[in-house]
């Protein structure tokens, strides 16, 4: 039952009072346990409602759907290739499956699957392409039945649109931590729906979350110009990657594969790349002309795409020298497509098929 | 109504806050450390760490042929 462990005649009054307390405890606990000094450290679419898929190699462009609504603002590519879904001011998710055969229409196929009552600002599919997890504006997150469209589980307690959400590492079980205007990351169980930790330590929006690549942590970036680590087993954020020089929004992160580095992007057209451990930063991209609103490290950790409002995405690569870290270089990106990039996936970058 | 929503809407947020009170946590120097091992222990599978020569570069421009 719900109510259990409250006693019925208990005052509006009472509770918060009690809430507050609980509230005052658990940064206690928290601060208890803090002992030591944390370490001091393509295919995309676009606002015109296309969704194109990349060769990251040739890049030449392999699918491209027009979808009926003009905002299109997330997207994702299913495990096994061969359908994406996206969605974004039209409130729904829409998963297409990805055909070569050039007399098919994609739109056709077209299968309805998520319904919000807001915008979708986000959706991934988790690790089968039967089921999908989206985001919304109006506050909540949700997990669908590719097949039936069917809601399997919501997950309310953002105070304010959900902006993003990552899935963890499949070895390390079934959650998802999610970031909103709220300024709180919150992380869910998904079967059961309940939210599990909840963490509050922004200044403002959190526009892209990601997990660290063991699951066990966690990183944000977030309008404050920040972007922080919260550790899931410590309860706590345990670094932040920050500078005096930076005050524009960090828009997206990503993880190197082995963890060391953070990727992020900002809204002052850079790409900083920052030491995890240290929280240092390693190194500066600049390049974009417009401010970079996605970024994604492929699957096989040997490159990183970023995308920007400047209608171009751009792969870059480490290249050796003779002391680490990898100096990075912007590879020439595809032809410019004619309207603005809001986000990317990952498997744009078909690292493991060269043409 | 709204005081019984109000008190109701509390009670949610109030049980909320006893579950997450409750989680087990680990010190930071411990979980600090689990991160900065998992880190070392991968960092020689990372391309993006380690980068890339020319030669094995996927991305590098390619060789343009021609017949002789």
């Amino acid at each position: 039952m719900a109510n259990e462990g409250l006693r019925d005649n208990e005052t509006l009054s009472s509770l918060k009072n009690e809430s507050e307390t609980l509230k005052c405890k658990l940064e206690e606990e928290r601060a208890k346990l803090h002992d030591v000094e944390p370490f001091l450290s393509v295919f995309f679419f676009q606002q015109d409602g296309k969704v194109i898929v990349w060769d990251a190699f040739t890049t030449n462009k392999e699918h491209a759907v027009t979808m009926p609504c003009t905002w299109v603002m997330a997207c994702a590519y299913a495990p096994s290739g061969c359908a994406i879904a996206c969605g974004g001011l039209d409130n729904k998710c829409s998963v297409y499956p990805l055909t070569f055969d050039k007399n098919e229409n994609m739109a056709a196929k077209k299968k309805s699957v998520a319904m919000h009552t807001n915008y979708l600002s986000a959706c991934s599919f988790t690790n089968s392409d039967m089921q999908i997890l989206t985001s919304s504006g109006d506050g909540t997150c949700a997990l669908w039945d590719v097949e039936s469209g069917q809601l399997l589980q919501s997950f309310h307690g953002h105070a304010a649109d959900v902006l993003c959400l990552d899935l963890a590492p499949s070895e390390t079980g079934n959650t998802f931590v999610s970031g909103g205007c709220d300024k709180k990351a919150m992380v869910w169980d998904l079967r059961s729906g309940q939210c599990i930790q909840s963490f509050e330590t922004h200044d403002s929006d959190i526009n892209s979350v990601r997990y660290y690549p063991s699951g066990d942590a966690f990183a944000s970036a977030s309008d404050d110009a920040t972007c922080r680590l919260y550790d899931l087993r410590a309860d706590r954020e345990v670094a932040i990657y920050s500078k005096e020089s930076i005050i524009f929004g960090a828009s997206s992160v990503d993880f190197s594969l082995s963890g060391r580095l953070l990727f992020t992007g900002y809204n002052d057209y850079t790409i900083n790349v920052w030491d995890v451990l240290k929280g240092t930063r390693v190194s500066i991209l600049f390049g974009h002309e417009n401010r970079v609103s996605t970024l994604r490290v492929s699957p096989d950790g040997t490159a990183f795409c970023s995308g920007s409002w400047d209608h171009t995405l751009r792969v870059a690569v480490g290249h050796q020298r003779t002391r680490p870290p990898a100096k990075f270089i912007f590879h020439s990106g595809p032809e410019r497509p004619p309207q603005f990039i809001k986000s990317s996936a990952t498997a744009i970058i078909h690292a493991d098929s060269p043409c | 109504m709204s005081a019984s929503s109000a008190v109701n809407a509390m009670k949610k947020v109030v049980q909320q806050l006893r579950f997450e009170a409750s989680i087990n946590r680990v010190k930071v120097s411990q979980a600090a450390a689990e991160l900065q091992q998992f880190c070392l222990q991968n960092a020689h599978h990372d391309p993006l760490l380690t980068g890339v020569s020319s030669s094995t570069n996927p991305f590098r421009p390619q060789k343009v042929c021609s017949f002789l």
